[in-house]
């Protein structure tokens, strides 16, 4: 962990949806050249040249992304280490599939603030400024954790452990079959351990499946626009995708079902769903576009909050003030052009002066104010979720198809007649990994099953 | 009457598994030392199960045998059987274990120990530590005679306040109603160190006359035994003993279920924590109520005794029930008991008040080792032992403490483990402690801690120069198999196809025909003899280092990238409440422990990568602040 090669998706999607993956330690040159195809290998380019090729998976020899890759050698770099940076530009999927390949070919995903902590043990950043590079190791990695830990509740998580136990009975067997090598407990055979492990990976790659197809929906933070019927939400959609994506008139309730639509913010890809104004109402269809509409408030990561300027906060917007205002928000109080009916004081009481966006979309007002609300949110990290559910998705698809490796080595070494005890270390491999996509990776949680398991003693 | 009994360099408290090893080494290493224990009958004495060795447990005794220590030789002299285990798995496993000669054991450790030069034997119940100013300074006994020296190691065992429990009956006792030591305990505390108490307990012994060993099975030592100590050269004279195997029987399963009522296990007379590592048989029924029977072994204590120690059988039931669920086990219907089965509680210094070095933290000069420490077994205390002796050698010469790491060997990953993470019942090694399993083997104990113990002074020039051939000649050996072309000669294929392998298409290297799964050296032998001559043990060596080099590469390449976090020291005089970014349960569990290495440090739970990251710029700015004072 003190100087073996680290990657991470050093830019977020930029500007004209360009990323920059970092790779840095020994083998970053080695490692990136590993999955590269160009006119010449990295290992032999001079430092600080920039070089055009393509991203391969070595295992399918398929070409994944076009890139640019910048070689920096040592100490010339950012931390002082080998540095390689691969440019890509096709949107995050290509993106996180590239990181993934570098995962797989032994790099380590980096942890939050690494770069900077070796730039700073490597002399590269002056010794006054510890502090910040602590604070800044502490506030990402608090921030990397609570969103770890949303993840790790759930399916995923149930799943993983589910295969976990399965692997850890074997482990604990051939465990006791080792230490224990007297006990009536009979030896695990070698079709068993097969069995076991075949299962194991069927499994895994059904996890695996699911994970590619949910990294391509969610692509983006999910954003909602949300309000009463006709303040303006389709006209904001419209004017932050540049184009008339939705229909927009005069009369409330105009748009019934979600419209989504990818747009870039300030470089921040984002996945706005338009939804139907949330109202009290008999007419059926529209009822079902609300129930929607409350749906995509709750899956969203930021919420835009749209009110009318011109009329009096209504039941309706207090109700939804109400489910807004612990989440990530920006109130947005359109239609500025009109004569003001509302009564500011009960929303800047609510929220702080940098979630409120004035704006007319009408006369085009504001919208400079919105982008700067949303990156500020954004870097800030409040609403960083989402791109790190991404990242540490590829860090959970490399995690899985280790496992999945190690699980294939230990079938093959039983074929090979391999002794038992060294067939293990490839069992508790695969064991380790599942455990370091949910956090557990206490060894001792091996000799407690161990000891649950069998009857041992003298 | 207080008095000045006399001055030594390292005095050891206690001659069990922990002190006699401690105290040898002591003296071995030129230190005048004195070795201070309740009753020299007890010298090295086995209170619970008459054997030594198995899975990670022999690895240890090679390894104390590797530094220099005695527990191999002795156990060498004095087995009545030897057996390998494992024998069937890969070679990182294969295990050794002998039943030991209890009486004999004892005896010749004491012999060993008092022909010892600078090493006196002297019988005394210490009760006092003198401390000044934070520094130890000596012992003092019950009969008021003050012993004075450079350093000291406990090893008191299972004495501290022993409190023997059989059924309802409760008393004050060391094992083996042994006199405990109350006051030494008292006097730890009031040191300011914090105490846990820990149980323990063993079986009820039998008669031999009276056991039915028809209804029972055989179980014989090897024909062919390996032994512990790389000096040994042959067997103690006389056959080997058989043990014999039997199970308990539903009879016995009723007995314990209607008598649990009595049991102080559930009546709640025990506070101590026993480890799940030797479950009295009561426990064992109660939490694995599915399992039928249970195996019990009939293990002779020694050669000139009847006694039989009953393996499985360990109880704190009152003695009317011991005798009844004895008789209930086919082959013991008529079986005499001679001792009754107890339990016995202890006190136990919690093991993180501990160095690495196993000396206290709290007062300098002071070292533990052994059961007091929270462990279990002879093996374990005896390991601890060597390494505490040879660090108050050490600190009395004024000389770094040697540490051993956890790849080194077994020792390591034990003394880490209590060091680091503590341990809240008694510890017992297992081989999947141990990450780096395959570099740990049986075999190579020489290879990894010979050059140490050559190096610290415990092994002598003889022995290391016989060590220094063998590893030129595996070495020389394998540089051949390397460097011969084996041809698809005809000879050769026959070999082959014989051996139910593939034939020749080229001629290929010896090493690569050797690699493969269905040869053995001995195949080897027969197509291309070495020239060089080959003990047993070098072919066995050259065959293991060949047959798994894969997966030993691969072991080394993690430790070596381990190392890195190894060799990065965390200064002294670090004050963890300084470094702000730590989170608060890492910043006391650092207090705390105070690792001496980030590795170590990166070992404790609740200390996160993030703050081991936060650690390492702490410490640079550290170092970077310090050199500009300097300059
Ligand atoms: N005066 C004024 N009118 C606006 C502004 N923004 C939008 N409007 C008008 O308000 C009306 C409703 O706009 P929509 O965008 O359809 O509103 P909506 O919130 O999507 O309404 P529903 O889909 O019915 O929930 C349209 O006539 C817009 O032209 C503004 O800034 N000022
Ligand atoms: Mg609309």
């Amino acid at each position: 962990m003190l100087a073996d090669t680290i990657a991470a998706i050093s830019t977020p999607l930029g500007e004209g949806g360009i990323a920059v993956i970092r790779v840095s330690g020994d083998e970053a040159v080695k490692r990136a050249d590993s999955i590269y195809v160009g006119k010449h290998s990295l290992e032999e380019v001079p430092s600080h040249t920039v070089h055009y090729g393509h991203i391969v998976d070595p295992r399918s020899g398929e070409r994944v992304e076009e890139v640019l890759v910048t070689v920096m050698r040592a100490p010339r770099s950012f931390t002082k280490e080998d540095v390689v940076e691969i440019s890509c530009h096709g949107g995050l999927i290509s993106v996180n599939k590239v990181l993934e390949l570098l995962l797989l070919s032994g790099v380590r995903l980096a942890e939050p603030g690494e770069f900077t902590k070796r730039a700073f043990l490597n002399g590269r950043i002056d010794l006054t400024q510890a502090e910040a590079v602590i604070d800044l190791i502490r506030s990402k990695s608090d921030r990397a954790f609570s969103i770890a830990l949303k993840q790790v509740e759930g399916r995923l998580s149930k799943k993983i452990r589910a295969m976990r136990q399965e692997l850890v009975e074997v482990l604990a067997h051939i465990e006791v079959n080792i230490d224990y090598p007297e006990h009536d407990v009979e030896e695990l055979t070698s079709a068993f351990i097969r069995d076991k492990s075949d299962a194991v990976i069927a499994q895994i790659d059904e996890l695996l499946g699911s994970a590619r197809q949910g990294k391509i929906l969610r692509e983006g933070i999910v954003t909602a626009i949300v309000g009463r019927p006709n303040v303006g939400k389709s006209s904001l959609l419209n004017e932050l995708a540049q184009e008339n994506r939705a229909i927009v008139t005069d009369i409330p309730g105009t748009t019934r079902d979600v419209i989504e639509e990818y747009v870039t913010v300030a470089g921040i890809p984002l996945k706005l769903l338009d939804t139907a104004g949330i109202r009290e109402t008999s007419d059926l269809v529209e009822q079902i576009g609300v129930e929607r509409s409350r749906m995509a408030l709750a899956e969203a990561d930021l919420i835009l909050f749209v009110l009318n300027y011109g009329e009096e906060l209504h039941d309706d917007d207090r109700q939804l003030l109400q489910q807004v205002k612990d989440r990530q928000t920006i109130v947005i109080v359109n239609k500025t052009d009109l004569p003001g009916k509302l009564d500011m004081s009960a929303i800047t009481e609510m929220f702080p002066e940098e979630r409120i966006v004035r704006m007319s979309i009408k006369e085009g007002k504001g919208m400079k104010e919105l982008e700067t609300a949303i990156s500020g949110l954004f870097f800030s990290g409040e609403v960083e979720s989402h791109d790190m559910t991404y990242i540490s998705n590829v860090r959970h698809i490399a995690l899985l198809e280790k496992a999945k490796q190690f699980l294939q080595d230990a079938i093959a070494s039983v074929d090979a007649g391999i002794p038992i005890d060294i067939m293990q270390i490839d069992v508790r491999n695969a064991w380790e990994q599942l455990g370091e996509i949910i956090g557990d990776s206490a060894p001792d949680s091996l000799i407690d099953q161990i000891f649950s398991q069998f009857c041992l003693g003298k | 009457m207080q008095y000045d009994a006399g001055h030594y360099d390292v005095i050891v408290i206690g001659a069990g598994h922990a002190g006699c090893e401690a105290a040898l080494a002591a003296a071995r290493l030129g230190c005048k030392t004195l070795l201070i224990t309740i009753n020299l009958d007890m010298v090295a004495f086995m209170p619970c199960n008459p054997s030594i060795g198995g899975p990670a447990k022999g690895h240890v005794v090679r390894e104390i045998d590797a530094l220099g220590g005695e527990m191999g030789r002795n156990i060498d002299k004095t087995y009545i059987q030897m057996r390998m285990l494992n024998t069937g798995k890969g070679p990182a496993v294969h295990a050794l274990r002998a039943q030991a000669d209890k009486l004999m054991y004892s005896h010749q450790m004491k012999l060993t120990i008092e022909r010892t030069p600078n090493l006196t034997l002297r019988q005394g119940m210490v009760e006092k530590l003198i401390v000044e100013n934070g520094v130890c300074k000596g012992v003092e006994t019950k009969t008021g005679a003050q012993y004075f020296s450079k350093t000291v190691v406990l090893t008191t065992g299972t004495y501290l306040r022993g409190k023997i429990i059989i059924g309802e009956l409760q008393y004050e006792s060391g094992p083996n109603n042994q006199q405990p030591s109350v006051n030494l305990s008292h006097n730890l505390r009031e040191l300011g160190f914090e105490l846990v108490r820990f149980k323990t307990g063993t079986p009820p012994r039998v008669l031999k006359e009276s056991i039915d060993f028809s209804k029972m099975e055989i179980q014989p030592g090897d024909e062919q035994p390996k032994f512990f100590s790389y000096d040994t050269v042959e067997p103690p004279p006389g056959e080997q003993l058989p043990c014999w195997l039997t199970y308990t029987s539903s009879e016995t399963h009723e007995i314990i279920q209607s008598n649990l009522h009595r049991s102080p296990m559930f009546s709640g007379a025990i506070e101590g924590t026993g480890a799940r590592y030797c479950p009295s048989i009561e426990d064992k029924i109660v939490r694995f109520a599915d399992k039928p029977k249970h195996q019990i072994f009939l293990e002779p204590e020694g050669r000139y005794t009847s006694e039989y120690y009953v393996q499985g059988l360990s109880t704190s039931m009152p003695e009317d029930v011991q005798l009844k669920i004895l008789h209930s086990v086919p082959g013991l219907e008529r079986a005499q008991m001679m001792r009754t089965g107890y339990a016995i509680e202890y006190d136990v210094i919690v093991p993180t008040q501990l160095k690495p070095s196993l000396e206290t933290k709290l007062i300098e000069g002071l070292f533990t080792a052994g059961q007091l420490n929270g462990t279990s077994g002879y093996e374990e205390a005896g390991a601890q032992g060597i390494m505490a002796g040879i660090n108050a050698a050490r600190k009395v010469k004024g000389l770094e403490p040697v540490i051993l790491k956890r790849s080194d060997g077994y020792i390591g990953v034990l003394i880490d483990d209590l060091v680091t993470k503590g341990t809240n019942e008694p510890y017992r090694l297992l081989t999947s402690r141990a990450e780096y399993r395959l570099l740990l083997r049986h075999d190579n104990a020489d290879l990894r801690l010979t050059p140490i113990g050559y190096e610290i002074g415990l092994i002598p020039e003889e022995r290391y120069q016989r060590f220094l051939h063998k590893k030129r000649m595996v070495e020389q050996e394998l540089e051949r198999l390397r460097t011969t072309k084996v041809r698809p000669e005809p000879h050769v294929q026959e070999l082959l196809e014989q051996a139910g392998t593939v034939v020749l298409n080229n001629a290929v290297d010896a090493l690569s025909l050797l690699r493969r799964p269905e040869l053995t050296y001995e195949h080897i032998e027969r197509i291309c003899p070495s020239p060089y001559e080959l003990t047993a043990e070098m072919k066995e060596q050259v065959e293991i280092q060949v047959k798994y080099s894969g997966y030993i590469e691969k072991q080394l390449q993690q430790v070596e990238r381990l190392q890195k976090m190894e060799s990065k020291k965390i200064p002294d005089d670090i004050v963890y409440e300084e470094i702000h970014g730590l989170s608060t349960e890492a910043r006391q569990k650092l207090a705390k422990i105070r690792p001496l290495s980030i590795g170590q440090a990166s070992r404790i739970s609740g200390v996160s990568p993030a703050d081991i990251s936060i650690l390492l710029v702490y410490i640079e700015q550290y170092h970077k602040v310090l050199a500009a004072r300097g300059s």
